[in-house]
């Protein structure tokens, strides 16, 4: 049943979603950056970065006479130094992220969705290399890179929770995993640690319902998974809460005790706050120095 | 039906629904509310958390008992529930119901209407026709019997009477009844001569019912004088405990407007059926009392009328001689003092002191003349209506008064001297009166035999004389001479008002003048003769319950009937004006005595109160869905779903519910903390308030500048003020603050009617207030900027006085530094104060007029001074003021100017006083 007019509509309606989805990145991705951004070290580049008196290994071509005129020693120009990096991005697309408790809110995937691309934005502008994990998108530079990758985002994925995959991690590159890590949590753990053996460094970025950090629940209820796999029920919602809250704080002291054992950054995005305060986490978290 | 206490049943078998209860106790109580499927994520973290509690399942129990009233209130409610069920009365043939219809009865007259609509209603489902008449208001004939529901239209037509019933009248009624009927008779509860006769007439034509209540009854009597006291009594029954009411004596105020001017207790003795009441009032107020009342008594017999009777005029005496003490007889006032004593109200005092009280007479025993401006006053006196009455005598004689030219406070001119005849030095005998001529006020007086007169003073001939002389000697000579001035009238006894030249005050005849002349005037007694032939019009007619109504369309009564003083249908008590005085009828006469009703035990007596069959099945109903309501709310918070939306829909049910009984709560106006607060801070120090505009950047700026020149006043000067203020001029008082400043803005809010109210008080009563419209050059009027224009219309409604520009020589200039000029931030010359009298003169070797009295209320200029005198809390200008050195200068004047104005403000116009120095040390003898 692939006529091509078929074939077309369901292009166009899954195509939809990404320009609301770039459009919302890289509105985002404005209010961080304005312009390049370099290495802030002398290196490799075009653009100027300070004047340092020669040294015996420099070659005289490189002295820049217009600079040693105006005093007796030589100077060289030294230019910033500008390395592009490969950064590989993990966004939880399972169905636990699709939840969403206020029809205001956005649900956690959207917010995720729409943090990692502005990243990626953020990241190709400065002009690195982006790329998805698992082999899926392979970390490029450039505008299509962009567009390739806000078409493999907006897919959903059926799990109940989702798991970070590891393949096609560069030696010594960045990673950033968004999701909110409610799942199972040995594949986080078996991934942060191959990642670390490989060098990589990176972030973590739990994102969650401002419900889910609440529970503000009580009476009898029958609590279900997004998909319906998972089951429980209770006859005081209420007198669950602390335990639960007991839960999800040493979920999240887990995650931060395992960011910093493998030198990676650990922060908590709540989708009832702004999305630009947690964009400027990471680029501030991306951005660090190893 | 069946019956529980008070209560009845439709249908008592529903009630044996009641036994289901328990049991639906119980099933309600073993299903545990339906559970919620919820979406959440994080149900992963639950996994494995086990309950504390597995009892929760079932309902608490209160939700169960909710339920359960709920359900017991349905049940009941469709059982029928009736409180106070009719019990029905058998009888049938017509039925006469007949009321008392007194004044006693209007106190409950609704109750008594009531009763007889329940027996109207009664009678129409029997089937019985039926009359319905008062005692009081008896038709002629025999009484017509009409259906019940025509008599029940007439109804509201059957009012009580403010008297008793007449037994003559009862008498002939109840003889020209006939047929056979049965009667009801509503009895007031009085006892009455009359009763028996009437009781044993109706009797035979068929069974007598009467309805009595025992309640009881009070009837104020009539008010009497005794004493310089007012006493008024009242009568009861019952005979009960001792008692304690309370009696208002009520009347006109100054303003004419009616109020109670005085309470006074009345107490009833233990057992005793009479009590009294005292009051001891001034007489100015004494003779404004036209009723006493016993409030809240809606009764004929609680409201006693007060005539003439009660009224004492008052009559100022001033002697001229004061210097001969110890001879009492031969006071000039003596034989005055007890003519009038008995029946007036006797002052005395300073001549000033006695006009302010305004008495209706003024008696001046031979004063020759009053000091100068007394005389004026007493002048206007007199043409305001009031009687000079003035006695001649030794001094008046020896005087210069009325010599040459009439005083204006003597009738005649007199001559040098007097005469005295029949004196021991004096040829003659002593002179008698001539008869009053019929145009005397005196006219009709007999004359004495043994009045004489043997000295007085002599009337000057004069063309009007024959007109004002009232009274004369026999030889013709004036001796009593009368003026009229204006709407009062002087009147001159040309003797002595003791024995000394006349026996005049010595006889009756004195006092009959005195009388004729209305010094004095005599307590209404009026005897049946006097009254024989004279017709009385009503002026104010009381009704049963004791309201007063003008009765000016009324016919006249009969002096005779009035004799008798019982009240009738001829005569219902009021108030009748004949041709001098009033006189008052009243429902109860000083010999009524009241007694309960007593009947023969053959009569069935029954009580008053009716009680009303009250269906509560719609009650129980709504209360069942009260309930209902509130197990939906209780269910949806148990479980956990009431949120969001629904709680607010909730939340608003629940008020409501809470809302409903809760009608009509008086608030308690508790004192605000934030108001004593503002008090405190204004008034433990001497603080300078500011006018809050809403603009918040003028606000602080005036803050900061009153800041500033708050610190300048503490550094330079005495005077050390407190932080100042921000005033909202609609919620703030005022009154604590010496001076306000009030920035202008284009912007700001009207001042509403109270504010301005208040406004205008604080500029009255000494406060100043500084308008600044902050423009530089506009404060001269009728220029065009916004501040300008808005300053005009908020002063449009304050008492501003007329304003002129600053004087060189006001005492703003001088009050502490000398100022030629008054810049603030900016340097505009036109400062508006408030204009000098046009009379002042320049003083005595002194550059300055004499301007002493008043502070202007108002200082009005546009040179923004807060700006200039702002600094914040280190003490750092806020603002630059001009250029350079010449701007600082130009700060420095406007901080003198704001400390001229505040010692301007604090001391008033103390330096302006100053210029009489000079003057002091010169009188002092230097």
């Amino acid at each position: 049943m692939t006529t091509p007019a078929a074939l077309r509509a369901q292009a166009e309606s899954l195509a939809s979603p990404l320009p609301a989805l770039l459009a919302e990145a890289e509105h985002l991705a404005t209010t961080v950056l304005l312009g390049d951004h370099g290495r802030r070290r002398a290196g490799l580049g075009d653009t100027f970065w300070q004047y340092r008196p020669a040294q015996s290994h420099d070659e005289v071509r490189s002295i820049d006479w217009r600079r040693s005129g105006r005093s007796d020693g030589q100077f060289v120009q030294d230019k910033e130094w500008q390395i592009a990096q490969s950064v590989i991005l993990w966004v939880d697309q399972a169905a636990s992220m699709t939840f969403s408790s206020d029809k205001d809110l956005p649900t956690k995937g959207t917010r995720a969705r729409t943090l990692a691309l502005a990243t990626a934005i953020l990241l190709i502008r400065g002009g690195e290399r982006v790329g998805l994990t698992g082999l899926r998108l392979p970390p490029r530079r450039g505008e299509a890179q962009i567009m390739q990758m806000a078409n493999l985002l907006s897919q959903d994925d059926s799990l109940d929770y989702g798991s970070p995959e590891t393949q096609g991690m560069l030696p010594h590159s960045r990673a950033l995993f968004v999701s909110d890590f409610l799942g199972d949590m040995a594949p986080v753990e078996d991934a942060l640690l191959r990642a670390a053996d490989r060098g990589v460094r990176g972030a973590l970025l739990q994102i969650l319902d401002p419900q889910e950090e609440a529970f503000p629940f009580d009476g009898r209820t029958i609590f279900e998974s997004m998909s319906g796999t998972l089951r429980h029920e209770t006859l005081k919602a209420g007198d669950l809460k602390h335990r639960y809250l007991d839960r999800l704080a040493e979920r999240k002291d887990r995650l931060a005790h395992l960011a910093r054992t493998t030198g990676w950054q650990f922060s908590t995005h709540h989708t009832g706050t702004s999305a630009s305060t947690a964009l400027l986490w990471l680029y501030g978290a991306l951005e660090r120095k190893v | 039906m069946f019956m529980l206490g008070p209560l009845g049943f439709a249908a008592p078998g529903l009630l044996l629904g009641l036994i289901a209860l328990p049991v639906l106790w119980i099933i309600l109580r073993a299903v545990p509310p339906a559970p919620i499927r919820r979406r959440f994520p994080g149900v992963a973290l639950l996994l494995g958390l086990i309950d504390d509690e597995t009892q929760t399942d079932r309902t608490p129990w209160w939700l169960l008992l909710l339920r359960m009233l709920a359900v017991a209130a349905v049940i009941i409610g469709f059982a029928g529930p009736v409180l106070n069920p009719q019990t029905q009365r058998t009888g049938t043939g017509p039925l006469l119901i007949v009321a008392d219809g007194t004044w006693a009865d209007a106190r409950d007259w609704q109750s008594r209407r009531d009763r007889i609509a329940g027996l109207l209603a009664e009678a129409g489902r029997m089937g019985r026709t039926v009359a319905v008449t008062t005692l009081t208001d008896l038709g002629e004939g025999p009484v017509t019997f009409i259906a019940a529901d025509a008599a029940a239209v007439r109804l509201p037509n059957l009012t009580p009477k403010p008297w008793d019933p007449d037994p003559a009248a009862l008498t002939t009624w109840a003889d020209a009844q006939t047929g056979d009927f049965d009667t009801f008779w509503l009895s007031d509860g009085l006892a009455r001569d009359s009763r028996d006769s009437l009781l044993s007439a109706l009797e035979q034509h068929g069974t007598v019912t009467v309805f009595q209540s025992p309640r009881a009854t009070i009837g104020l009597k009539p008010a009497s004088f005794a004493d310089g006291k007012v006493g008024i009594s009242a009568v009861r029954t019952p005979t009960g405990p001792a008692a304690e009411l309370s009696v208002a004596a009520i009347g006109l105020d100054p303003g004419g407007i009616e109020r109670q001017l005085a309470t006074a207790p009345l107490t009833f003795d233990a057992g005793s059926a009479d009590g009294t009441a005292t009051f001891d009032l001034p007489p100015e107020l004494r003779n404004r009392i036209t009723r006493f009342e016993l409030p809240g008594v809606r009764s004929a017999a609680a409201v006693s009328l007060t005539d003439d009777a009660l009224k004492r005029r008052e009559i100022a005496l001033i002697a001229g001689r004061d210097d001969r003490e110890g001879l009492q007889l031969l006071s000039p006032l003596y034989y005055l003092h007890e003519a009038l004593a008995p029946n007036a109200d006797l002052i005395d005092g300073t001549v000033t002191d006695i006009l302010q009280a305004n008495p209706d007479v003024i008696v001046l025993a031979d004063v020759a003349s009053l000091a100068a401006g007394e005389d004026q006053a007493m002048l206007d006196w007199v043409d305001k209506g009031g009687m000079l009455l003035r006695f001649a005598g030794p001094r008046m004689a020896a005087s210069d008064i009325s010599r040459t030219t009439e005083d204006p406070l003597m009738p005649v001119r007199l001559r040098q001297g007097g005469r005295s005849v029949g004196g021991a030095m004096s040829w003659g005998e002593p002179k008698t009166l001539a008869p009053f001529a019929d145009t005397s006020p005196f006219f009709g007086l007999a004359i004495p035999a043994d009045v004489t007169v043997s000295s007085q003073v002599m009337a000057q001939p004069d063309p009007t004389l024959a007109d004002r002389v009232i009274a004369q000697l026999a030889d013709g000579t004036p001796l009593v001479t009368r003026k009229i001035e204006g709407q009062g009238q002087i009147v001159l006894f040309h003797v002595t008002a003791n024995a000394e030249w006349s026996t005049l005050p010595l006889s009756g005849l004195f006092v009959q003048m005195l009388e004729r002349l209305a010094v004095s005037t005599r307590p209404v007694s009026p005897t049946p003769e006097d009254l024989a032939g004279t017709v009385w019009q009503p002026e104010d007619m009381l009704d049963a319950y004791g309201a007063l109504n003008t009765a000016d369309t009324q016919p006249g009564v009969a002096g005779e009937a009035l004799a008798t003083g019982i009240a009738g249908p001829g005569l219902p008590p009021g108030l009748y004006a004949g041709e001098k005085n009033r006189i008052a009828v009243n429902v109860i006469r000083p010999d009524t005595t009241l007694a309960p009703a007593a009947w023969p035990s053959r009569i069935v007596v029954e009580g008053m109160n009716t009680v009303r069959e009250t269906v509560l099945k719609g009650w129980l109903l709504g209360a069942a869905l009260c309930l209902l309501l509130l197990d939906i709310i209780a269910s949806l918070a148990l479980s956990g779903r009431l949120r969001g939306p629904r709680a607010e829909v909730a939340a608003l049910l629940l008020l409501g519910l809470m809302a409903l009984p809760q009608t009509g709560f008086a608030q308690e106006t508790a004192p605000d903390p934030n108001a004593d607060a503002f008090a405190l801070r204004a008034t433990t120090q001497m603080v300078m308030g500011h006018v809050l505009t809403g603009d918040q950047g003028v606000d602080d700026i005036a803050q900061a500048g009153l800041y500033g020149l708050s610190s300048t006043l503490f550094q330079r000067t005495s005077i050390e003020p407190g932080v100042p203020l921000g005033v909202n001029i609609e919620t703030d008082e005022l009154a604590f603050f010496p001076f306000l400043y009030w920035p202008i803005t284009a912007t700001q809010a009207m001042p509403s009617r109270d504010a301005y109210a208040k406004l205008n008080r604080y500029l009255r009563t000494g406060g100043m207030i500084l308008f600044d419209t902050r423009d530089a050059d506009t404060a001269t009027f009728g220029s065009a900027s916004p501040e300008g224009r808005k300053l005009q219309a908020i002063a449009a409604g304050l008492d501003i006085p007329p304003i002129e520009p600053v004087p060189a020589d006001h005492v703003l200039t001088r009050s502490f530094y000398l100022l030629q000029d008054f810049p603030g931030r900016y340097d505009s010359r036109d400062v508006w104060v408030e204009a000098a009298p046009p009379d002042a003169v320049q003083a005595d070797g002194m550059p300055f007029r004499n301007l002493n009295d008043g502070v202007t209320p108002v200082v009005i200029g546009g040179n923004d001074w807060a700006a200039a005198w702002a600094t914040d809390q280190n003490g750092n200008r806020m603002f630059p003021v001009g250029r350079g050195m010449a701007g600082e200068r130009q700060r420095e004047i406007a901080m003198r100017f704001g400390v001229n104005l505040m010692m301007y403000v604090l001391t008033g116009n103390y330096k302006s006083d100053q210029v009489h120095v000079p003057a002091l040390l010169e009188r002092l003898g230097q």
